[in-house]
């Protein structure tokens, strides 16, 4: 009871910090943004915090979801640093979270996505948070769907989620973004590759990224065979992220979904799904804190019981 | 899950190209459990403050081979007072040591010569951070 007690301070302590850094980041103060997201990556459970009169605006906010995902290497930082200069020529602000992966022995990590964004460092319109994804197997980081709200608040129009190098079944992004770019590139194998289930589902927009590359037409002619089995068309985009060549069609595209997503209604659908996989991930968390506090010991001296009472009740005393 | 991880900006001010130095580091403090941002190369100081404040990070490390410490250093500094934005920042690279004293008393935390092992980088950063997280 008294650890309940202590933990329970530390969280009202937490809370009126939290509240102080959300009045300051939404007067557009990024330090705040910055700590608040730092907050939030610790304790992805803040986020109970966010209530009244936030969930108001949140609920209102048109912030643009937008999630790039793909291979590693495929050109997902570039193809987005390339994109942004796009949104930036039209005036909009944009967050981007990119998700780069932990260590599964030593929690470390090697965040390198910023190399690639180099010119939007000294844009005050352009917030980049680079993210361990701790854990996390979809792709992402436990918290993206806090840092998502907080960069509501802040009041970003476009936000970009890129996630880990992703093969073919890391796929969360899918629930959490509005409209979801997968970037291929040319040897990234045969027409069977881009028939299978996973990642090739998820797409709204596929980009062929290195298009000056051999193979880039290949893949493109492969792409649109296995596409024609489906009844939705979905756009091929190619493009040459490092010259910058496709980029204003990649715009054109993603803009194309995200007005088809408000014609249609489904962008609360969309909403809905995120809500959701967020609840899913917080249940997951805590299922998995429970175990972790559950001594081993006692598990296998109730697992050793239950297995003598199932062999006893089988075979009798042996 | 929940738990706090010590995050550090690796960056390459200046014109040289030589960042295997910060490319050994980087990689020494992610295999101690460490969250390293790296920035690649030629940063200039107001990009290197404001990526460090996005990243709200614990700590700023800067691989200097150019000569250009001195200049570098008290922009950095300067800048992160003119931001209220004040993190702890080591310097590796060739920084002669009467240079390297006069950075520590204007406000550089650590620095590191060359052939420093990195398990002393690593017990440097976590001594320095865990001071700053205990204050």
């Amino acid at each position: 009871m008294e650890s309940d007690k202590s933990d329970r301070l530390v969280s009202n302590q937490k809370s009126a910090q939290l509240e102080g850094l959300l009045e300051r980041l939404r007067k557009g103060d990024q330090i705040a943004l910055a700590k608040a997201i730092s907050l939030f990556e610790n304790d992805p459970e803040l986020i109970f915090y966010l209530q009244g009169e936030l969930q108001k605006i949140l609920a209102q906010s048109k912030s643009h979801i937008v999630g790039v995902t793909g291979s590693p290497g495929a050109g997902k930082s570039t193809l987005t640093d390339a994109y942004v200069s796009i949104l930036r020529r039209e005036g909009k602000r944009v967050g981007i979270i990119a998700v780069d992966p932990s260590s599964p022995f030593t929690g470390g990590a090697l965040l390198g996505d910023r190399i690639r964004m180099k010119r939007h460092f000294s844009d005050d319109g352009v917030f980049i948070r680079s993210m361990g994804s701790r854990g996390n197997v979809g792709g992402l980081n436990d918290s993206v769907f806090g840092v998502i709200m907080l960069y509501k608040l802040y009041g970003f129009d476009y936000i970009i989620i890129e996630t880990v190098g992703a093969g073919q079944s890391e796929v969360d992004i899918a629930y959490v973004a509005d409209t979801v770019v997968l970037v291929l590139s040319p040897s990234s194998g045969d027409e069977i590759q881009l028939m299978k289930a996973g990642i090739m589902e998820i797409a709204d927009v596929f980009v062929v990224n290195k298009a000056d590359m051999d193979g880039a037409e290949l893949l493109k002619m492969n792409l649109e065979t296995v596409l024609n089995f489906s009844e939705v068309q979905k756009p091929i985009v190619m493009s040459v992220a490092t010259s910058g060549r496709g980029i204003d069609e990649l715009y054109q595209q993603i803009e194309k979904h995200r007005i088809h997503l408000y014609e249609t209604g489904e962008i609360s659908q969309r909403a809905s799904r995120r809500m959701k996989k967020h609840a899913e991930t917080i249940l997951d968390n805590r299922i998995q804190s429970i175990l972790q506090c559950i001594d081993s010991n006692d598990v296998n001296v109730m697992v050793n019981a239950v297995l003598d009472e199932i062999c006893k009740s089988r075979f009798g005393d042996l | 899950m929940g738990s706090r991880k010590i995050r550090v900006l690796i960056a390459k001010p200046g014109l040289d190209g030589h960042d295997r130095g910060a490319k050994v580091v980087a990689r020494g403090l992610r295999d101690a459990g460490m969250e390293v941002i790296y920035t690649g190369l030629r940063q200039t100081p107001e990009e290197i403050v404001r990526a460090a404040m996005q990243e709200d990070v614990d700590m700023i490390g800067l691989s200097i081979l150019s000569g250009a410490h001195m200049s570098v250093c008290k922009r950095i500094l300067e800048l992160m007072d003119q931001h209220q934005f004040h993190v702890p920042v080591f310097v590796g690279g060739i920084i002669p040591s009467d240079d390297g004293e006069q950075l520590m008393k204007m406000g550089i935390a650590a620095v590191f010569g060359p052939g420093t092992p990195i398990s002393d980088i690593v017990s440097k950063v976590e001594e320095i951070v865990g001071q700053k997280v205990s204050e």
